[in-house]
């Protein structure tokens, strides 16, 4: 129960976030960061459990009948998501009051990024492969609403859209593939699919599953060929970038496949999709990566490369390799994110995010200088820092498959000594430099993070027994699948892993010592027509077929639309009804009291009145006569509730209808004879479509009538004595609740399209 | 609208209707009635609230806005259906209970009527709201 709790609790401070933000101004930050930093004791406190295998857990039931629960479980792998969605979510929340200070939106600002923190740590701790895919889209979703935080922009809409339609679309994969998967294994608990891999391997959907499941998985965690949405998510304030972009959302897909490797890995295809993927990606991001001048983009190309090495270790899947992935999940949270809210802090405090522009701000900004250094130094592995361990551990990795892994690991190794430079070294020392703004220290919010993280990366790196044992460990069990204990140390003796490590800082120190013709050569060499290129082409193709069927089927005339509704309805029930034999004609009309014949009559007047009406409120009228006389036989025929709601309907139709007269012009006869013949036709089929349908309703009946079921458990099952509304609230609620929901976003659509209206008016835009 | 007996007739009517909109919510689960009637039923003394005397009057007697209706009523149907989840039933299960009413005893009532609750906020709201825009647009 705790554990579901600490998931749903950041949805609920989220909803309290703007008030509170409103209410405590500058202090909100603080208050609000609170709840992560309590989750973070919590999941800590929850750490002997899953080192013990004895995992905290919790399931309940949601909609059993499509296999969803409601069930969390907060195994080693999980927890260490876990801690650093809601350890970093706490520093950045705290850097966000600083980043975003008397921004008029920091509230929803807040209210999105304690959203997320919920959705993420319920993909981390989620049980359920469904309920992980519904959080993961909540993932996506409160992604896209923070890049395009600043919705003001053009780019920043675009870059908002992009990651949402391909996290999105790899989003509908995961889906199948998580389904085809729980065909396979006959559940979709997680923790009883891990059981199976050999039922799974051996079964016949999991060259399908694997291949969706890796889709999804690459196209959140930013892999090649779909790497390019991360660099343009940038768009998004750097708190985001740090947070989202950079520590936890890019990693679900790495969570993923390490939480999926004991069931679905071990085989060729998933050896040589994941880890050459993970390969590509990350000599991908390391080379492009080199010809950044924008801090952000820099560290993201920097990630990208990162995340390909996470993949490229998971694919590899040996023990050896599964722990270095797991250590480097760890480090490169811990510095990048630090990098990233050390590259926010320069951008607030000097106006730039150039690194040409940027340099010798080492004496006005000694603490976010302090915090980078020590990040950099992690970043380039070098000891005694906690990077350092990761290297080493990744190099031992990848000796095990021979030299041409190795040199590709190694030439992104270069590329991340070169980035520390640039972002920790660069911008502190060297000439000091003319920048938009005069640049002073950070404010304790904005460096607070960025020192913790860089600390942690320093402390874990001089004492990893502190990790390993209750972190570490547990986490490489839940990844290989099976109970093993790691030690970590920070001194392996001279070995050809720590070779390459001098190898790797003494080169990639030098390309950054060259870093000026280094850049302007390569960028020659650019890459202009990369995948986003592919992405950009079938947007447009989209977008064209959208508009060429819009021009067909919403022309924007009422009449086209009636007139295909009526048709199409009219052809394909009327079908149904002539080739299943469905039509019935009663032979005798018995039994008929006067004033239903009266009732009839009116109603059939009132009817043929509105449509030779000469004036739009005549027909209105007449139609409202026509209402009321059908309430009335709801009335007659025992069913009070329905002729209630039809009076009702009727009365606010007018209502509405009068209202909308006002803006139209004045009535005029234009149409010509012939298409009002064409009108009369079009009605007369779609009247007596309805008339049969009706006719054979009452006529034919194919299944038991439900209403007896209804009637006989109203009262014991619903508790309820009023049939309608006991179906209403109780037995079919959920299309109730579908129904109100619908109504709500028309009310919406309503709104949106009257106020777009009115601002083209007072703009005088109206055409 | 610039109509005497209308102004009238609205004042008057308007507390009935509001009365009669609760009554046949109250009502609903055993007689005729319930949130969708009751909610109509409001935003019908509104709406002639609002041809009686513009819908800038109608809103501040309202004081709420339709929209934030809507988003409460959906809220309001959403959590009623939650209650079953953290009792570990199947979402939207009705659950009963009675409590004591002073005047009135005990008195049968569930999350059934939350979610009617819902519904008869989430009707009014999107009425009005076509209602007040309609109105307001030039």
């Amino acid at each position: 129960m705790a554990i579901a709790l600490a998931v749903f609790s950041g949805f609920g401070v989220a909803l309290a976030a703007p008030v509170l933000s409103r209410r405590l101004n500058n202090a909100a930050g603080w208050v609000l960061a609170l709840l992560p930093a309590a989750l973070t004791l919590y999941f800590v406190s929850l750490l002997p459990l899953a080192a013990a295998e004895q995992p905290a857990a919790f399931s309940s039931s949601w909609a059993p009948e499509l296999g969803l629960f409601l069930s969390f479980r907060a195994d080693g792998l999980g927890l260490l998501f876990a801690l650093l969605i809601s350890g970093i979510g706490t520093l950045v929340i705290v850097y966000a009051s600083g980043y975003l200070k008397g921004n008029p939106n920091i509230g929803r600002f807040y209210a999105w990024l304690l959203t997320f923190m919920a959705a993420m740590l319920g993909v981390a701790l989620a049980d359920n492969a469904l309920l992980l895919f519904v959080f993961w889209e909540l993932t996506s979703l409160s992604s896209f609403i923070l890049i395009g935080f600043e919705h003001e922009r053009e780019s920043a809409r675009a870059a908002a859209l992009q990651a949402l339609l391909v996290t999105g679309a790899g989003g509908l994969a995961l889906l199948a593939g998580l389904l085809l998967l729980g065909l396979a294994g006959g559940t979709l608990e997680l923790s009883t699919l891990l059981g199976q891999g050999d039922t799974l391997r051996a079964s016949p959907y999991y060259v399908p599953a694997l291949i969706l499941i890796l889709l999804g998985a690459f196209t959140k965690s930013a892999q090649f060929p779909f790497h390019f949405w991360l660099p343009n998510a940038m768009e998004a304030p750097t708190p985001v970038s740090a947070y989202l972009h950079s520590a936890t959302m890019v990693k679900a897909g790495i969570y993923l496949l390490a939480r999926l490797s004991p069931a679905l890995g071990g085989t060729n295809l998933w050896m040589y999709a994941v880890g050459g993927i993970g390969a590509s990606t990350m000599l991908a991001g390391g080379y492009l990566a080199l010809t950044q001048t924008d801090l952000k983009r820099l560290l993201a190309y920097s990630t990208v490369s990162a995340l390909g090495m996470l993949t490229l270790l998971i694919g590899l899947g040996s023990q050896l390799a599964l722990k270095a992935a797991v250590v480097l999940l760890l480090a490169h949270g811990l510095y990048k994110g630090a990098l990233f809210l050390v590259a926010g802090a320069l951008d607030h405090e000097t106006g730039t995010r150039d690194i040409r522009q940027l340099g010798g701000l080492f004496p006005k900004m000694r603490l976010t200088a302090l915090a980078a250094g020590l990040a950099a130094l992690s970043m380039a592995g070098l000891p005694p820092l906690f990077g350092f361990i990761s290297k080493e551990l990744t190099y031992e990795a990848a000796l095990e498959y021979g030299p041409w892994l190795t040199a590709a690991v190694v030439a992104a190794g270069l590329s991340f000594v070169f980035v520390a430079g640039i972002v920790g070294i660069g911008p502190f020392w060297g000439r000091k430099t003319e920048t938009p703004r005069s640049p002073h220290e950070a404010p304790p919010s904005m460096w607070l993070g960025a020192l913790t993280l860089a600390g942690l990366s320093l402390l874990i790196g001089l004492f990893p027994a502190t990790v390993s044992g209750l972190l570490v460990s547990p986490a490489f069990s839940a990844a290989v699948g099976q109970t093993t204990s790691v030690e970590l140390a920070l001194w392996h003796g001279v070995n050809p892993a720590f070779i390459l490590s001098v190898i790797t800082v003494l080169a990639g120190g030098g390309l950054y010592v060259v870093r000026g013709p280094l850049r302007s050569g390569l960028s020659r060499l650019a890459w202009s027509r990369g995948p986003a290129f592919l992405y950009e082409r079938s947007l447009d193709g989209l977008n064209a077929l959208a508009r060429g069927q819009t021009r067909i089927l919403q022309n924007g005339y009422l009449r086209h639309y009636l007139f295909s509704i009526l048709l199409a309805t009219t052809g394909l029930a009327g079908f149904t009804l002539l080739t299943k034999g469905g039509l019935y004609w009663p032979s005798a009309v018995t039994d008929v009291r006067f004033y239903e014949l009266a009732l009839g009559v009116l109603i059939l007047g009132a009817a043929f009145a509105a449509t030779i009406s000469w004036s739009r409120l005549g027909a209105v009228a007449a139609l409202g006569a026509a209402g009321y006389g059908v309430a009335l036989i709801y009335l007659l025929f025992g069913a009070p509730d329905l002729a209630m709601t039809q009076f009702m309907i009727e009365s606010l139709t007018v209502i509405l209808f009068v209202l909308a007269f006002y803006h139209l012009p004045h009535f005029a006869q234009l149409t010509p004879r012939r298409s009002r013949l064409r009108d009369l036709l079009v009605a007369l089929l779609a009247g007596g479509l309805m008339t049969s349908l009706v006719l054979s309703a009452v006529g034919v009946q194919l299944f038991p009538s439900i209403s007896d079921y209804f009637v006989e458990n109203a009262l014991p099952l619903a508790h309820g004595r009023n049939i309608v509304n006991v179906i209403l609230v109780d037995f079919r609620g959920i299309d109730t609740l579908g129904e109100i929901t619908v109504l709500g976003i028309a009310a919406t659509g309503v709104f949106a399209l009257l106020k777009l209206r009115m601002s083209r008016r007072k703009t005088g835009d109206e055409k | 609208m610039n109509s005497l007996i209308m102004k009238t007739t609205a004042r008057f009517l308007m507390p009935f209707l509001l009365l009669f909109s609760v009554f046949l919510f109250v009502r609903g689960h055993n007689e005729p009635g319930g949130g969708f009637t009751g909610g109509l039923v409001a935003a019908a003394a509104f709406a002639l609230y609002s041809i009686a005397f513009g819908s800038r009057e109608a809103r501040r007697v309202l004081r709420v806005e339709p929209r934030h209706l809507i988003g409460v009523g959906l809220l309001a149907a959403l959590s009623s259906g939650v209650v079953a989840l953290i009792n570990g039933q199947v979402f939207l299960t009705g659950l009963w209970g009675y409590i004591r009413l002073p005047g009135l005893g005990r008195v049968e009532t569930g999350t059934p009527a939350l979610f009617d609750l819902g519904v008869y906020l989430v009707v009014m709201g999107v009425t009005l709201a076509f209602i007040f825009n309609l109105e307001e647009a030039e």
